[in-house]
């Protein structure tokens, strides 16, 4: 890959995909907010959601915080409570593994239920196939790397490359392709697809990641009240 | 105490001839769209049968409407907020589709384009959703229409409960009624209660339970949480939707579209004053039985001047204080006790009432004389059983139904002996504990039921509320993007884009508030 490609894929094209990806989001809830909502075809068709639902969003949220702590805590933090960087690559190809394994089994129901259900088919839009079939096969470049990661399993330099690497785009510092450069393919394309990701991610059904109901939780009592003004009412 | 005024409803099922009038009037206003062409706001089943969606009185199966745990606090039958959660991605407590029925269209083309053939071209079934050919069409709305189906399936009915249903399964025995359907806006709503997003709500100032469309995140448990199975989730839109008791003509005095084309004029709209401060302890009643009282001790009475003078200090406009004197659904509720909740035990506290039917009496064409007590009928041998009526509106409580039935009957025996014999029969008023005033209003509310009568509707004061000046140039009903509906075909987001009429005024935007 030509220098100049590789910095606009994993230099640049970072900001480009989180400026659209916040002001997207922003937009859309702004403007568009009919349209937020999860997309759930569970009226038109139980069968293999219940299972296929349940199964990805469990291992896909477990997979999404270990990227997330894995990628963005700092290597002298983890070394300070003792854990070696050989021995975080460790704990990510099993905990990567082990969810990663869960998610596809469940992406892959929801997946064949979306193409070949005829009902859940012809409801779809061309967005609603697309996302699962990118996270379908994101999460197949995700499970490609595994074997690669336990080969470079002593010293755990893989792992220390791509969290620089992450910690180096969030922080806008230069030269964060750079650690990059020398892992495999796979890795760079796992990188470029879930950058993708996040640049389609407000146009999508996605959207409702950010509307993850945990306030509710919080809810005094069960009741909800309005008055005129739009105030909530006891 | 905090009082509030609801717009109540009451259907007096002993005038529903069963048209199913206010069904379609209702879905050609508000559901005649693609995505809720399963959905009807308002339906009207024939009871004893398992309904629309299936067995949808069935909490065991549903796990609608709230439960009463041991110390006293009530929690959704779904379970707490913790459980609810726990359900998001993936909700075992919902209906497919399947349950109401898929919508469908016929092959009317094909009519005008078969070509010549034996037997003559017919049309087809073809599905709304998937568009491919049905085989059969399997359940509807109205499905069990006076009493279609084999009486094992109806008998499913869990207002069975506590009767030998054998016994009606006879041709002999058999009996039936009307139970036209709709959102009951209830007091304590449970799909309020359940919806994560917050997303549905109960107006203070009418008490009318709305889902804000753009709120709504398509979790759908609302659609579990309600026990009349009243919410449908818009598999085009993905999200629900729910009965609006056609808010914009009540906020101008009128009826909604179902009540104003009854043409039996049996559906009753009017005002009732709740103590708000109340609702969770009358909604936690230890025996169900109770908790038709329990509703009955928060409404308020409009009457009384310590009432009226709290009621302006909350807030209730003068207009509805008024209406609420007027008010022909208090009448028939607290006045005349003839009207009920449909199945208090779901703990929601309905705002929509119903008066059980009177039918044919069972022993008369047999015995050739009629049991009576008193001058009354005995309504126990009413050919629906007043233990069945019990289950429906009152849980199982038969003591006030058969009340109600006895009063409507001392109507008829009054009503008969003036008009026929011309003599006033008072007997058969103190037998049921009513004076000749009650009854002359009872026959003019029930029996005439002129439309002044059954509507009485306080306009909304919306000045009170906000400047109108504000107002102008708003683009009134749009989907969700104010008045603006883009301004080419392509959109970003992945919806419908709407040429036409119905996008509204697309360009100009006056700051109008959503």
């Amino acid at each position: 890959m030509g220098d100049w490609l590789h910095i606009l894929v994993f230099g640049y094209y970072p900001y480009f995909a989180a400026t659209v990806f916040l002001a997207g989001s922003l937009i859309r809830f702004d403007r568009e907010q009919y349209t937020w909502r999860s997309g759930s075809s569970q009226l038109l068709r139980r069968r293999q959601l219940i299972m296929g639902s349940v199964l990805f969003h469990i291992g896909i949220l477990f997979l999404f915080l270990g990227h997330l702590v894995g990628l963005l805590t700092p290597k002298e933090i983890y070394h300070a409570f003792g854990l070696s960087s050989g021995a975080k690559q460790m704990l990510a190809i099993v905990a990567g593994g082990v969810f990663g394994i869960v998610c596809f089994i469940g992406l892959t129901m929801l997946l064949h239920r979306r193409l070949f259900d005829p009902r859940i088919r012809k409801t779809s839009s061309a967005m609603d196939i697309a996302i699962l079939a990118i996270l379908w096969l994101q999460l197949v470049l995700g499970l490609a790397t595994v074997p690669f990661s336990w080969a470079h399993r002593e010293g755990g330099e893989i792992m220390v490359a791509l969290s620089l690497w992450a910690q180096k785009i969030v922080t806008f510092q230069d030269g964060a392709a750079d650690y990059v450069a020398d892992v495999h393919w796979v890795y760079q394309l796992h990188i470029f697809l879930g950058l993708t990701i996040f640049l389609i991610f407000p146009f999508s059904r996605l959207v409702h990641i950010w509307s993850a109901p945990v306030g509710y939780l919080g809810r005094r009592g069960y009741q909800v009240v309005r008055t005129r003004e739009g105030r909530r009412a006891a | 105490m905090k009082i509030r005024a609801q717009i109540g409803k009451v259907l007096n099922l002993d005038k529903c001839i069963g048209c199913h009038t206010c069904s379609v009037t209702c879905k050609n206003v508000w559901t005649s769209r693609e995505g809720m062409e399963y959905a009807w706001f308002n339906n009207v089943e024939t009871k004893p049968g398992v309904g629309y969606p299936k067995e949808w009185e069935n909490q065991e199966v549903w796990n609608g409407g709230w439960v009463r745990k041991k110390n006293g606090r009530i929690v959704p039958k779904m379970g707490g907020k913790l459980r609810i959660l726990a359900k998001i991605f993936a909700n075992p407590d919902m209906p497919q589709i399947d349950d109401y029925y898929e919508p469908f269209t016929f092959d009317y083309e094909h009519l005008h384009n078969a070509p010549e053939s034996q037997a003559p071209p017919t049309a087809r079934p073809r599905s709304l959703i998937s568009g491919e050919r049905m085989d059969k069409i399997k359940w509807g709305p109205n499905w069990e229409e006076i009493l279609g189906g084999e009486f094992s399936k109806r008998s499913k009915d869990v207002n069975f409960e506590a009767l030998e249903k054998d016994i009606y399964g006879q041709f002999e025995n058999t009996f039936m009624m009307y139970l036209p359907r709709l959102c009951e806006h209830c007091l304590n709503p449970s799909c309020v209660a359940a919806c994560p997003s917050g997303a549905i709500y109960k107006r203070e100032e009418d008490g009318i339970v709305l889902i804000d469309q753009d709120k709504c995140r398509g979790w759908r448990m609302c659609v579990s949480a309600c026990p009349y199975k009243k919410i449908y989730y818009n598999w085009r839109s993905g999200k629900s939707e729910k009965c609006i008791f056609c808010y914009p003509r009540i906020e101008a005095g009128q009826p909604t579209v179902c009540s104003e084309t009854c043409v039996g004029r049996i559906r009753y709209l009017g005002v009732l004053m709740y103590d708000a401060d109340r609702i969770e302890e009358a909604a936690a009643a230890e025996d169900p039985q109770d908790l038709y009282q329990a509703q009955l001790d928060i409404f308020l009475d409009p009457h009384d001047p310590a009432i009226i003078r709290q009621a302006l200090q909350d807030g209730v406009p003068q207009a509805w204080i008024d209406a609420a004197q007027r008010s022909p659904v208090w009448r028939m509720a607290m006045d005349w006790k003839v009207a009920f909740p449909l199945h208090p035990e779901y703990r929601t506290l309905p705002m929509v009432w119903y008066v059980p039917p009177l039918s044919p009496i069972q022993a008369a064409a047999e015995a050739g004389a009629l049991g009576t007590e008193g001058l009354i009928p005995d309504v126990s041998q009413l050919r629906i059983p007043l233990r069945y009526l019990a289950n429906l509106l009152t849980a199982g409580d038969e003591a006030p139904v058969k009340l109600a039935l006895e009063r409507m009957l001392a109507m008829r025996v009054y009503m008969r002996a003036k008009h026929v014999d011309g003599r006033r029969e008072v007997r058969a008023l103190e037998q049921v504990g009513l004076t000749e005033t009650d009854i002359e209003d009872m026959y003019q509310t029930m029996a005439i039921a002129n439309y002044e009568d059954r509507f009485v509707i306080p306009t909304t004061h919306r000045e009170y509320a906000e400047e109108a000046f504000d107002l102008r140039g708003e683009c009134g009903f749009s989907f969700g993007d104010g008045c603006s509906g883009g301004g080419d075909k392509i959109d970003l987001f992945s919806h419908e884009v709407r040429v036409g009429p119905s996008a509204g005024g697309r360009s100009d935007k006056v700051g109008a508030p959503r």
